[in-house]
């Protein structure tokens, strides 16, 4: 693979959570002559209800999203040469992978090699250890029977040695997710893995892509101050990489959205903290020295991400059972509307008081603008008031109380109070704890169509 | 004069943390906001939702400063009981804090 001049490849980023928009990755991979197709489709508690699912049928736990894109993206995929790269393995790669694989052949595609990289399911290893999670410094071993999942976030190595094999299609569980972008650069450029300038590089790279429409537009426009052109057909980015590490960011023509320096400035510190110790499975990276140049419309290079040597440790998001949310809203409108809506919370905060009931953390809002008279009817001031009482509660039956004293304010309450909503919800909650990655079994599985 | 004409913004999550840039849309006002966003000023106009430290880490290259804020987000994103989970909003309120 080693090679003297300079080579560069194009990377896709085709969803920046499980539930995106699906058109944007099929532009992408249809017209952006892209290399790869890249899918960050796991947010932190996500594992732990696949876990669940899992746990129900074994044959499930991975994204509930991942039949809907591969019958969409394989043809298209399969036709132009683009590998695809993608945590939709969740809680289950290898069944992911099986699933890919049928879907593949019904879609009569010969020839595609699809990986899944396990390894990640460390919930046996912990069990019983003595660790402290990052965020409370509570230990594990308080939350005993509560316990869904632990995953480790992995580095690009396991994914690395899939493209290695061959691999069309590669499908992981939990890994840091720039690491779905910096595997196929090491692979394809023949990056040493102790290179820290390299791999920091790499790190701003996978980074500014993993969140898809961010960094074309998305979450960034505020009228007046920042205008952003058509954002119902907003285009997913492109970076294009160098061997060297330099990169530019970019979208397709006749898409919406934009790629500008203020954001790609944005979304460089999107999630970050000290941007000189941004902690990764494989690198420390130094975001510090990064420099952007806008060097053609919606055209960005960026350069001078920097690493220093990884820490051997790796974070573990640990998902575990954390009681119930009772949530109930009722509305109020017109002149005196905020008036009511307070009687209305004072009136649920005594019916809490008088029937005993405890919660471990309520609280109480006062939200609204035009949703019940349109805009020429509304008057007063608030025009309109949404009153809102959520609680956290150890079983659903008091969980279930917080929304109907809510409710009975229909009849019990202040005047014209209408629109009520209630709900329970389990909460799986997740922190983090640090393990040693010597603690790590990785396994690669293959399939063939 | 509202932070808002000078300076654009983005807040991010990660578990009870939330995390916000304050970036200069023009290089020469960068010193202003380094000047006059403190980490204490932060700290005190979010001091109804954010209960820990507030830290500010500085990035002149860049023109932006990005704020760290503890204890930030009701228990964060799959447990707090508000109605914006990950404080997606608060970059706003931090706009409308004048110079």
């Amino acid at each position: 693979m080693a090679s003297i001049s300079v080579k560069s490849i194009r990377l896709g980023s085709g969803a920046g959570y499980s539930g995106d928009r699906i058109e944007p990755a099929l532009a992408l991979a249809e017209n952006g002559r892209l290399d790869y197709l890249i899918f960050e489709c796991l947010a932190e508690r996500t594992i732990a209800l696949a876990q669940q699912q899992k746990a129900g049928n074994p044959n499930s736990g991975y994204d509930p999203m991942l039949v809907k894109r591969m019958k969409a993206l394989l043809p298209i995929c399969h036709k132009n040469g683009v590998k695809i790269i993608s945590n939709m393995g969740a809680a289950n790669p290898v069944a992911a992978m099986e699933e890919t694989a049928r879907i593949a052949r019904e879609l009569g595609l010969k020839g595609l090699k699809i990986a899944a990289v396990t390894g990640d399911d460390v919930l046996e290893a912990i069990e019983g250890g003595d660790y402290r999670f990052l965020e409370s410094g509570l230990p594990l071993s308080k939350l005993e029977g509560r316990l869904l999942s632990a995953n480790a976030y992995l580095g690009a190595a396991p994914l690395v040695e899939t493209l290695e094999n061959g691999a069309d299609v590669v499908l992981t569980g939990r890994v840091a997710d720039p690491v779905l972008f910096t595997a196929p650069l090491i692979w394809e450029f023949g990056w040493d893995m102790k290179d820290y300038r390299l791999m920091g590089q790499g790190i701003v790279l996978g980074h500014l892509m993993e969140c898809a429409g961010q960094i074309t537009g998305g979450y960034f426009a505020d009228p007046g101050y920042k205008d952003v052109p058509n954002l119902a057909q907003l285009g997913f980015p492109i970076a294009e990489a160098s061997s060297e590490g330099d990169f530019t960011i970019t979208k397709l023509k006749d898409t919406g959205g934009q790629v500008t320096l203020p954001g790609c400035k944005e979304q460089l510190l999107y999630e970050i903290h000290d941007p000189a110790n941004y902690l990764t499975p494989d690198v420390i990276a130094d975001f510090t020295g990064v420099t952007m140049e806008e060097i053609a419309r919606d055209v960005v290079k960026v350069t001078g991400g920097m690493g220093r040597p990884k820490t051997g440790k790796l974070k573990v998001s640990v998902g575990y059972k954390d009681g119930y949310i009772g949530e109930g809203q009722i509305s109020y409108g017109g002149s005196g509307a905020l008036e009511r809506a307070r009687l209305g919370l004072e009136i649920v905060r005594d019916r809490f008081r008088l029937t005993g009931q405890e919660f471990r953390e309520v609280r109480f809002d006062l939200i609204g603008y035009n949703s019940l008279y349109g805009n020429r009817l509304a008057k007063g001031s608030p025009r309109e008031v949404r009153a809102r009482v959520a609680g956290r509660t150890d079983d659903p039956e008091t969980a279930a109380a917080i929304g109907n004293e809510i409710e009975t304010l229909y009849t019990n309450g202040p005047a014209g109070g209408g629109g009520v909503t209630k709900s329970v919800q389990a909460v799986v909650a997740v922190q983090s704890i640090l393990i040693d990655e010597s603690l790590i079994r990785i396994k690669n599985h293959y399939t063939q169509t | 004069m509202k932070l808002r004409k000078l300076a654009h913004s983005r807040t991010g999550d990660k578990g009870n943390i939330s995390n916000i840039s304050l970036i200069a849309y023009r290089q020469e006002d960068y010193p202003r906001l380094v000047e006059q966003i403190t980490a204490e000023r932060v700290k005190a106009h979010f001091r109804e939702i954010v209960h820990g430290e507030v830290v500010r880490y500085e990035l002149p290259l860049l023109g932006a400063l990005n704020f760290v804020l503890y204890d930030a987000l009701g228990g964060g994103v799959t447990r707090s009981l508000a109605l914006d989970k990950h404080g997606k909003s608060l970059s706003s309120s931090l706009l409308d804090m004048e110079l």
